[in-house]
């Protein structure tokens, strides 16, 4: 059980930064996610914290305890990589058992304690088994039962599901999370998966060339992105952009699109220039009152629903509607976006506040 | 393009049987996908239609004809793989023309040139034309590959999880780019996945393999809305289809009922029967609520910013469910 502070965290390999001046808390007993594209420092952040790589500045805090300068084996963290580590040539129980008896644990205690997580893990009738002959999902949980036996003051997790296909993985991260459900120990979670750290965490630090572009839960992080970055790297069909020149006022709550007025939740931050309106494809309703017009691409079905691709003045947008409307491809449609919703970003590429998201921007 | 027809077609190895008595018709300028998982038969089926094997029994016929005895390369048929295969010592330019330099096609220079361009901008590959194949990364690597059986004109085209070694973005683009091979080309498609956002989005036609039998063949909404089986009612839909005692619920069900089948639009909620939250999901777009039922678990989803919290109480009935027999089958 541990909380897990960074503060100003900086990585440099040579020229390159992988990992520049970060700061984020994981509480006790969270599920935490880094999510973010390959090469975005993620793993090189996790590595940091477990003691595999040495911060170039910055401090990593422990349950309050400055541990930069600590070994990875003094910091009582286990580390479950990518799937199957395991000692081939010994059985289940010898594999769980092996980082007990190797911190000096006599071997009754030790039986004893593999046969409780086993339980936990749903794998007691199959501790004398070698690990050779055992499906994909076993091997996992035997690994897993490892890094549990421990009772670690956390868990570090890179990718565990990364090589299981689809199905399976579901099940797998459904698995993970309620087993951190019934210990409520500290579990940060490296992935490039979106849907993996929505569907797991408690809370996300999105990261990108090393940068931590915003930090928080994964609905507000969904609902109200900080960066154009993250509006599109999280949600699948990721959020539209509408490209436009133009402005909006200080405590204004309208922009123009191809000369039509869209309203926008009311604006904390003046702009003009290239911006951008953020929506999501859910929130595009099909309208005939409207003026605003897109002609229809392709259409994907999804089973209940289907998503829609338009090509409209201020360029391609994806919408997610009922698979009940049937529309044709060349087709002309009126659209309308759901006002409360929307995001305005500046030339930069940051989300300008406003009423609806800066309780969530001010947050981190 | 063409139409191509497995008749019967039987393959075994050692004793395993990998397709057992298959028949399908894939017509000309459809798009099929084969879905199931490892070891349902999915590739075979490819190897059969492509050459690199021959049935036990039974034929494959490409535009009525025989394939008997007919090599890959006579088979006029082209295929992409899960695991792209470049000539490691030339161009992005050079791998891409190779197809076309063929003795058998006769390309003009001006020809190849235009195909090679817009074969590499539906790839989003065009900046890299003149790089070594090696100096590419693992996801360009597999465009070129696609992009080698694209600058060809085939009978067919044959490909195995193309798709599966790329990042969620340009495998999100690339689906609409195959889609349009065959919406705006009218090429024919045989694709073999087992990722159903890919079967569902892309395909005019799926047939569903299992332990290699192909139990039911149509296009992507009669096997969401009217599956033959909790298999075939299995392989799509997200989250997956509940499947729990047929008695589970009040009311009356059909008389040889053994399970009922609800997918997440087929549970009302507000009305029923309780059942306890025991873990809500936000995915953003929707919530995912993880359900207790009398001692069973069950997955829906409502909408994303749901009030329900773990602990809560929530009424849920049925909905036009899905009713299977004791061996899965479906009854109604």
């Amino acid at each position: 059980m541990a909380q897990i502070r960074i503060e100003n965290v900086r990585k440099e390999f040579g020229t390159f930064t992988a990992v520049e001046s970060s700061s984020f808390t994981i509480e006790d007993g969270e599920f935490f996610m880094l999510l973010g594209p390959s090469g975005c420092g993620k793993t090189t952040t996790l590595r940091m914290m477990a003691g595999l790589e040495l911060p170039t500045s910055g401090e990593i805090y422990i349950d309050g305890e400055e541990v930069g300068m600590k070994r990875a084996s003094e910091r009582d963290i286990a580390f479950v990589f990518q799937m199957f580590a395991l000692y081939p040539h010994m059985n289940v129980g010898k594999n769980m058992s092996y980082p007990l008896i190797s911190q000096g644990m006599s071997k009754a205690d030790a039986r004893k304690r593999v046969l409780e997580v086993a339980k936990i893990l749903g794998i007691e009738g199959m501790l004398n088994r070698p690990v050779g002959g055992l499906s994909g999902g076993d091997r996992q949980r035997v690994a897993l039962g490892r890094a549990i036996v421990r009772e670690p003051k956390a868990f570090f997790m890179d990718e565990p599901l990364g090589a299981l296909d689809a199905e399976f993985r579901e099940h797998m991260a459904e698995e993970l999370r309620a087993l951190h459900d019934r210990m409520g120990a500290t579990t940060v979670y490296v992935t490039h998966d979106q849907l993996e750290a929505m569907q797991m965490g408690d809370k996300i630090v999105v990261m990108n060339h090393g940068v931590v572009e915003q930090f928080g839960k994964p609905q507000e992080i969904y609902d109200w992105p900080a960066t154009k970055f993250v509006a599109a790297f999280i949600g699948s069909p990721a959020m539209n952009f509408l490209d436009f020149e133009g402005s909006i006022d200080n405590d204004g709550n309208q922009i123009t699109l191809d000369g039509n007025q869209v309203e926008v939740p009311t604006s904390r931050d003046g702009a003009r220039g290239k911006l951008a309106l953020g929506v999501r494809p859910e929130h595009i309703h099909f309208s005939d009152k409207s003026n605003y017009r897109g002609k229809v691409v392709a259409s994907e079905y999804l089973g209940t629903n289907q998503i829609i691709t338009l090509d409209t003045p201020n360029g391609i947008l994806k919408a997610r509607v009922p698979s009940s409307h049937t529309v044709a491809a060349g087709q002309n449609i009126g659209l309308e976006f759901d006002a409360r919703t929307l995001t305005v970003f500046g030339e930069n590429g940051h989300a300008l506040r406003s009423f609806a998201n800066e309780g969530v921007l001010n947050n981190g | 393009m063409a139409e191509v027809v497995l008749n019967k077609v039987t393959k075994t190895f050692s004793d395993t049987v990998a397709l057992d008595d298959v028949s399908l018709t894939i017509p000309e300028g459809s798009f099929v996908v084969l879905l199931g998982p490892t070891g349902a038969g999915k590739t075979t089926t490819l190897r059969m239609v492509s050459g690199l094997d021959e049935p036990d029994s039974g034929e494959v016929l490409i535009d009525g004809k025989s394939m008997k005895g007919f090599a890959p390369a006579q088979r006029n048929v082209a295929m992409v793989f899960q695991q792209y295969s470049l000539y490691p010592h030339l161009t992005v330019r050079q791998n891409l023309a190779f197809p076309l330099k063929s003795p058998l096609l006769r390309t003009s220079e001006a020809d190849i040139e235009e195909k090679i361009k817009s074969v590499s901008e539906v790839l989003q590959i065009a900046h890299k034309l003149d790089n070594k194949a090696t100096a590419l990364s693992g996801g360009e690597m597999q465009r070129v590959s696609i992009g080698r059986a694209l600058v060809r004109s085939p009978n067919i085209y044959l490909m195995d999880e193309p798709l599966s070694s790329l990042d969620a973005k340009l495998r999100a683009d690339l689906r609409i780019e195959l889609k349009s091979i065959q919406v705006n080309f009218g090429q024919t498609l045989l694709y073999v996945t087992h990722d159903q956002i890919e079967a569902m989005t892309m395909a005019t036609h799926i047939g569903v393999l299992d332990k290699g039998k192909l139990v039911q063949f149509g296009p992507p909404r009669e096997i969401y809305e009217n599956p033959v089986s909790i298999y075939a009612a299995s392989r799509l839909g997200q989250p997956r289809i509940n499947i729990l005692p047929a008695d589970l619920f009040e009311g009356s069900q059909p008389k040889a009922a053994h399970t009922i089948g609800l997918r997440p639009e087929q549970i009302t909620q507000g009305t029923g029967e309780d059942s306890v939250v025991k873990r809500v999901e936000h995915l953003g777009d929707q919530t995912r609520l993880h359900l207790q039922f009398k001692q069973h678990d069950i997955i829906t989803v409502t909408d994303a910013h749901t009030e329900l919290q773990s602990g809560d109480t929530l009424k849920i009935k049925p909905d036009a469910p899905f009713y299977f027999d004791v061996d899965g089958g479906r009854i109604t």
